[in-house]
């Protein structure tokens, strides 16, 4: 098998043995994106001294250790992998897919990067996002639109979309994302690979460009569950930088993948197999719950009342937070900066009008008026109610199940444009991982089969901090089929 | 009820966003559909229904207030659009 095609644990083995370097495998899949990026466009930039630097790096250490013995290395010493344009890496630009951010380069990495780093992982590149990931479908980054794998004239899903592009396409063994409101789960579901959003609190966010600070996320996306657990380790845990990473043991989340999943009690959501969905996506999501049942799962159906109100609570909450924390952007402390301008206060307005594009301005708009006075009660706070209903739904449904199974998007990938020019069109595609987000509660997706040829990702909620039960299940559901195996013909294309 | 221009141009005020008319007038649509869209919202009853802020609660999160080290000027100022003697640069806030 070629070096790219590696999963982080095969590779790792590989590594390991020393019968593959870490400068062998960088250099494999730097010259993949040479070849194929042009074409899918997942990364906003790729860093190619700087990895193979790190490679060489990781390469002595390993030697070091098959010579001398000691302790395990880390699981991701070595291995490349590329993180979404939205955190902070010292050195390298970060822009959030924003022409606001344009030279900005963090004098700090990201907690979650530092923690790669600190095993000896290889920065490949920075990847597409929609514009400060406020969007679905990577349309809305003010440089280009990332490609799906699976049909170049297909979205890849958002805001994570280059991250889950990349990974899909074999051009980073795994990748880091954030999830708002579904950005890492919706794209990994699109792209077909697995996308996991952590319990709020469990990874800092330090470092990670604030959107919605409530419920914001950093997640890994990765080839298979094995790697995303083995991405989640390394990032998972208490934070004093981030007063809301929450200060609990991080469990072991490669020894809960054994075990199987007999007797397990999975809910299966009714208000999420409703008229709307796909047919395609349906079928597949339904096979899936199938092999969950015949590997001695129970299948209980459940409900989520508030299921149709989380989409209106979700975009009156999310760009109500994201127009406090995009205040910051004032042409003053970095970034772009207009100064031609008449006095201080039309230098920030201009800055602000020509720095953000048109989606970020519909979301400060629209949460400025939702907290602005006289509407705060009726919407604000009507929105936050709301979200209590909704996590109440979870709680409900907790005490009855163990997880809940349901698809991750109503659709597989639409093309490029389809809805770009209706944001309420754009939003739907949200619609069954935004409550799960308000919620706080975890989530993954899975791929679970294809419709018309495209991917179609299951998802499955866990309760707060049960990453340990969903990456059990996904790992049970995805050791008992194939589809994480199958890969887009990007080679034959060439 | 749709937003009118004035509501437009008061909030883009409230946020300091400099909008074109052809902004302006895309912004009232879109935002008056999608709040007519979230004023399905107003059909449940939240008489008592606590609003809820935070996925986990945690309270009074504190640390030592003790001095450590930041992030190197040199690499702060980097980033600034204009700085002059290790300080940032803006335009006059009172003239």
């Amino acid at each position: 098998m070629s070096a790219h095609a590696l999963t982080i644990h095969e590779a790792g083995e590989l590594l390991r043995a020393g019968d593959l370097s870490s400068a062998e495998l960088t250099r494999a899949i730097l010259e993949r994106i040479h070849r194929l990026d042009p074409r899918v466009r997942a990364y906003l930039r790729v860093v190619p001294e700087a990895a193979l630097a790190q490679a060489e790096q990781a390469d002595a250490h390993l030697a070091r250790w098959r010579r001398e013995g000691g302790a395990l290395p880390p699981r991701l010493l070595g291995i490349p992998l590329a993180i979404k344009d939205i955190l902070c890496t010292r050195g390298i630009p970060t822009t959030c897919g924003s022409r606001i951010l344009e030279n900005f380069v963090p004098p700090y990495d990201a907690t979650a990067v530092e923690r790669l780093k600190a095993q000896g992982a290889v920065v490949l590149g920075k990847t597409n996002t929609d514009e400060f990931a406020m969007g679905s479908s990577t349309e809305n980054s003010a440089y280009f639109t990332t490609r799906n794998p699976w049909d170049l004239s297909r979205v890849p899903g958002g805001s994570s979309g280059g991250s889950a592009a990349a990974v899909a396409a074999d051009m980073a063994l795994g990748a880091l994302g954030s999830d708002t409101g579904g950005s890492v789960r919706q794209p990994a579901g699109l792209c077909g690979v697995v996308g996991l959003k952590p319990t709020y609190g469990r990874v800092s966010r330090w470092g990670l460009v604030a959107f919605a600070s409530s419920l914001d996320q950093i997640g890994p996306i990765a080839k298979d569950v094995r790697d995303c657990a083995i991405l989640l380790q390394a990032i998972a845990g208490h934070d004093p930088r981030d007063s809301t990473s929450v200060d609990a043991p991080v469990p072991d989340y490669l020894a809960a993948l054994e075990g199987g999943i007999r007797g397990l009690r999975v809910g299966v959501p009714r208000e999420y197999f409703v008229e709307g969905v796909q047919a395609g996506v349906a079928d597949a999501v339904r096979a899936a719950l199938r092999v969950l049942e015949g590997l001695g799962a129970t299948l209980v159906e459940v409900s989520l009342p508030h299921t149709e109100y989380a989409l209106p609570a979700y975009y009156l909450i999310a760009p109500a937070e994201a127009s406090a924390n995009l205040a910051r952007y004032d042409g003053v402390k970095y970034g772009l900066s207009v100064r031609e301008s008449a006095d201080v206060w039309d230098m920030i307005r201009r800055t602000r009008g020509q720095g953000f594009g048109p989606e970020v301005k519909r979301r400060i708009m629209l949460g400025t008026y939702a907290l602005s006075a006289g509407y705060y009660d009726a919407y604000y706070l009507r929105a936050q109610k709301t979200r209590t209903l909704i996590r109440q739904d979870f709680d409900r449904a907790f005490q009855q199940v163990d997880v809940l199974a349901c698809p991750v998007s109503p659709t597989v990938a639409f093309p490029i444009g389809e809805r770009a020019e209706d944001p309420l069109q754009m939003y739907l595609s949200d619609v069954f991982t935004l409550a799960c987000s308000l919620a706080g509660v975890c989530g993954i997706s899975v791929p679970c089969g294809f419709a018309d040829g495209l991917p179609v990702g299951l998802q499955i909620i866990g309760n707060v901090f049960d990453e340990p039960t969903v990456l059990r299940v996904a790992y049970a559901y995805e050791q008992a089929t194939d589809w994480h195996t199958r890969k887009p013909k990007l080679d034959e294309e060439v | 009820m749709p937003l009118s221009l004035q509501q437009v141009e008061h909030i883009a005020e409230l946020a300091k966003l400099a909008l074109t008319d052809e902004e302006k007038e895309r912004y009232r649509l879109q935002l008056s559909a999608i709040l007519e869209y979230a004023d399905m919202l107003q059909r449940l009853d939240l008489d008592g229904v606590p609003p809820m802020s935070h996925a986990v609660a945690l309270t009074n999160i504190t640390r030592p207030d003790e001095p450590a080290a930041s992030s190197p000027r040199d690499e702060i100022l980097a980033n600034t659009p204009d700085h002059k003697d290790g300080l940032i640069r803006v335009r006059p806030i009172l003239e």
